[in-house]
């Protein structure tokens, strides 16, 4: 397979750990080679935690400045700061539900409008999918299934090219029995917000 | 049973590359391992813990890297596979038994891992560690990838065992910290129990015995070099007579470019993964087939100037380049377009990178920077500190933890920081070089790591400052790893003892010793008074676990507080604590309830006793 680039950003938290092994499990079902590298330094104290995921055929582990085929981001204003790692031909998929900085909670620093969030990506990159996750992940019975509705998302778009079921079975050989249910409602549920073009 | 001691060769399992290394280590039979943690080396060793609960390998956190080290070096001279591992930095502080280990060597297979971190994701300096192995002359590879990690790791300990002498296994936070499939192999039995035969001409370092070690060492090192020329971890790819000598990750990046850029027939490529000693004659026989060579290393120009100086031997004179401004820099790590766009310029190839996205008008988006936790007690003690230290002109050395993060305003709390341990020896030098107050503070951990000796200097030669040492009961900032004041009872782990903090610095003969619990905050700042007033020097030990471990482990629940009616906007709380719980809504403070942990500090310092304990 011709050599496929995602990048993926959260803050510290939100799952996006879980959902890049759930992805590599689901290569691995697909005969998909996939290469991952993650950056958690500080993840636990509220940092942003950054995975570069490469699946097909290249050798590197990690996506230069421009080169990401697909940007996941878990935030809406780190979806944006990422901006950077994308082309005119990149696919976008966002949440939309905010989790400011701590200067900005405290009315000190700037965050963008959702919206203004919204155009900037849509404009300069090859397609935006934008969905609430939080609500969605509530819906499914837990705000920590965000990373799974996104996932679900990302999966309708066909960005990657990997079947529905296949990474319903790797979320299934992946997570915990006891959360399995919950995660693959969620799943449904962003990917069906994804199908509905929900803004 | 921990993933890794499963006994299924041939399984296909997604890995960490710390995961990787952890298992090679099992599949070759690793019977000790012993570390101080350190990122990015941490989950090699959190994995080997694991592992030792369960079988009978046995595993240690040491109180340092030196003597992690040497803990090793007796295991691995006792005839057991042996394993020590640590992050770069770690390997300044083992440097001492590491430079005369190497005359001793071992009697079974030992392997040093010493992971580096380009670009300094979590580290104080980027420092190339394969210089450790040319200095104290140490067989070394370095793998490009995880599988190979896992790969090298078992033919380090085969090597070792052959040569009688430890192997470095180099990674890079890249190789730690990707993930990737890798195949199991099979595990070999594991020897637990050796036995120290007494051979004082090799293990005792007198003057005498270590000249006639020097001798043997350097035999031994040209044996390496014979088994590095054939070595299946050098290999060259691709065929041509432009060449590349890419090592660790740079090389996938140099084989993507290359293939990128369309020039596979013309390149070749040499990948040093036992890379000291350097396979000379392979390289020379390399350089002869090139018209010109590129080397490709993040870090300093190691193999470049190897290389060179073999070109000169062979009398060639192609241009042989790495590090020059138009070329690579020692600074940070490297990334696949980087290498595309040098491998261009160097060969000569036309090569226009992709456009770039117009970022310009992308509005300003306030940064995310680590901060301590809602509820970390450092912050109380931070607090308590400021307020003691109100209107004197204060130095603030501080150490390397979680507590690091407390130099950012509004507590300011760290001025000089330079390397574990540092706290307590720069104030020392802080309090007689100068006639400023010294108020330092240093974590549980790092004042076992490598804090007491400063400690006892202080003692010793009569200075005045004041150590606050900040007992959350944990190494907080690299995973929450034990050290020696840890109650591992607590963790449900008995069978371990106990250094108590207070005692320890009592016996040490500091005269003025004091223990505040950092959430009475009125009697922090008193005790800090006192301490601070005391001519000499003083400790005072800040008592309260990590809340991130104390809620992990459900020592703590949490209990949220709330911002009542009664508030009249001081915003103290925001200016001068800055807990992350604080949020503002329509122009007032709140709490959220998520995330707040029921501290209290925040309900200490508010002027109009406004915050209160969350009603259900
Ligand atoms: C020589 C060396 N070894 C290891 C590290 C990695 N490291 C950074 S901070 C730290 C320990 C911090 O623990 P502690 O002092 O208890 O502070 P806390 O994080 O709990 O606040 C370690 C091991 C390092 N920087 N230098
Ligand atoms: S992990 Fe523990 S020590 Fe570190 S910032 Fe959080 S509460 Fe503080
Ligand atoms: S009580 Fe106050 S300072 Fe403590 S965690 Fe909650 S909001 Fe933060």
């Amino acid at each position: 397979m011709k050599p496929l680039r995602m990048i993926i950003v959260a803050v510290g938290g939100q799952g996006n750990l879980l959902a890049s092994k759930v992805l590599g499990e689901a290569a691995l079902i697909e005969g998909v080679e996939v290469r991952m590298s993650e950056i958690h330094g500080m993840a636990q104290r509220g940092g942003v935690v950054e995975s570069a995921i490469i699946f097909g055929d290249a050798s590197s582990s990690i996506i230069s400045d421009g080169e990401a085929d697909i940007l996941l981001g878990f935030e809406p204003a780190e979806t944006l700061r990422a901006i950077g790692r994308c082309s005119a031909n990149t696919r976008v998929i966002t949440n939309t539900a905010t989790l400011p900085p701590f200067t900005v909670a405290i009315g000190k620093g700037n965050y963008p409008e959702v919206n203004e969030i919204k155009q900037i990506l849509k404009e300069k990159t090859a397609g935006l999918v934008a969905i609430d996750a939080m609500a969605l992940a509530r819906k499914a019975g837990s705000p920590m299934s965000v990373n799974i509705v996104l996932l679900g998302a990302l999966i309708q778009t066909g960005a990657l090219g990997f079947s529905k079921e296949n990474v319903k079975e790797a979320i299934k050989r992946r997570i915990k029995p006891a959360l399995v249910e919950m995660n693959l409602k969620a799943f449904d549920l962003g990917f069906e917000a994804a199908a509905a073009g929900t803004v | 049973m921990h993933k890794l001691l499963k006994d299924s060769p041939g399984e296909k399992i997604m890995l960490l590359g710390n995961e990787a290394i952890a298992r090679g280590a099992v599949e070759a039979g690793v019977a000790f391992a012993t570390t101080y943690p350190g990122t990015p080396s941490s989950e090699v060793s959190l994995n080997l813990f694991q592992m030792s609960r369960e079988s009978d390998l046995y595993f240690e956190y040491s109180t340092n890297e030196k003597v992690a080290l040497e803990v090793a070096a007796a295991a691995a001279n006792s005839g057991l596979r042996t394993f020590c591992m640590m992050k770069h930095v770690g390997l300044n502080v083992a440097a001492d038994p590491l430079m005369t280990l190497a005359y001793i060597g071992v009697t079974a297979g030992m392997v040093i891992l010493t992971a580096d971190d380009p670009a300094m994701f979590s580290s104080q300096n980027e420092q190339d560690n394969r210089y450790y192995a040319k200095f104290g002359h140490f067989p070394m590879f370095e793998p490009s990838c995880v599988a190979e990690a896992k790969d090298m790791i078992k033919a380090a300990f085969e090597l070792s065992e052959t040569l009688k002498q430890p192997v470095i296994l180099r990674t890079t936070t890249r190789i730690n910290h990707s993930n990737a499939f890798v195949t199991f192999g099979d595990i070999k039995a594991r020897q637990t129990k050796g036995r120290f035969e007494r051979d004082p001409m090799r293990c005792v370092t007198v003057p005498a015995v270590a000249r006639e070690l020097h001798v043997k060492l350097l035999a031994r090192m040209d044996k390496a070099a014979g088994i590095s020329e054939s070595s299946e971890f050098n290999f060259i790819t691709g065929q041509g007579v432009w060449g590349v000598v890419a090592n660790g990750v740079s090389y996938h990046y140099a084989l993507d470019a290359v293939k990128d850029l369309g020039i596979e027939s013309k390149v070749k490529i040499l990948r040093p993964g036992f890379s000291n000693p350097l396979p000379k004659n392979k390289i020379k026989d390399f350089l002869a087939g090139c018209e010109k060579v590129l080397v490709i290393e993040e870090g300093e120009p190691f193999m470049e100037e190897a290389v060179k100086a073999f070109a000169q031997e062979a009398g060639l004179a192609i241009p042989i380049l790495g590090k020059t401004d138009m070329l690579f820099t020692p600074l940070g790590e490297f990334h696949p377009a980087m290498v595309r766009e040098k491998i261009a310029t160097f060969f000569g190839i036309d090569y226009t990178p992709a456009p770039k996205i117009d970022t310009s008008d992308v509005p300003e988006i306030a940064n995310r920077p680590p901060n301590l936790c809602s509820g970390c007690s450092h912050r109380a003690t931070f607090y308590a500190i400021k307020k003691a230290a109100q209107g004197m002109d204060v130095i603030h050395p501080s150490d390397i933890g979680c507590y690091t993060l407390g130099f950012m305003p509004p507590l300011s709390i760290g001025d000089f920081v330079v390397c574990m341990g540092g706290s307590v020896s720069t104030s020392c030098g802080f309090s007689k070089a100068t006639d400023q107050k010294v108020v330092s503070v240093v974590g549980d951990s790092t004042f076992f790591h490598s804090g007491i000796t400063g400690l006892v200097n202080a003692v010793f030669n009569r200075h005045n400052f004041t150590l606050v040492i900040l007992e959350n009961g944990i190494t907080a900032m690299t995973g929450h790893q034990p050290h020696p004041g840890v109650d591992m009872d607590l963790m449900g782990m008995p069978g371990y003892g106990r250094v108590d903090i207070e005692n320890l610095v009592k016996s040490l003969g500091v005269e003025h010793v004091s223990v505040i619990k950092p959430f009475k905050v009125k009697n922090s700042i008193e005790t800090l008074k006192e301490a601070m007033a005391f001519d000499g020097v003083s400790v005072v030990i800040a008592k309260e676990p990590c809340i991130l471990w104390a809620k992990s482990i459900k020592l703590k629940k949490p209990r949220a507080f709330e911002v009542t009616d009664k508030c009249k906007d001081h915003k103290d709380c925001i200016n001068e604590i800055a807990c992350p719980s604080f949020y503002i809504e329509a122009g007032r403070v709140k709490i959220d309830a998520d995330t707040c942990v029921g501290c209290a500090l925040c309900a200490q310092i508010c002027p109009e006793n406004a915050i209160r304990p969350l009603k259900k």
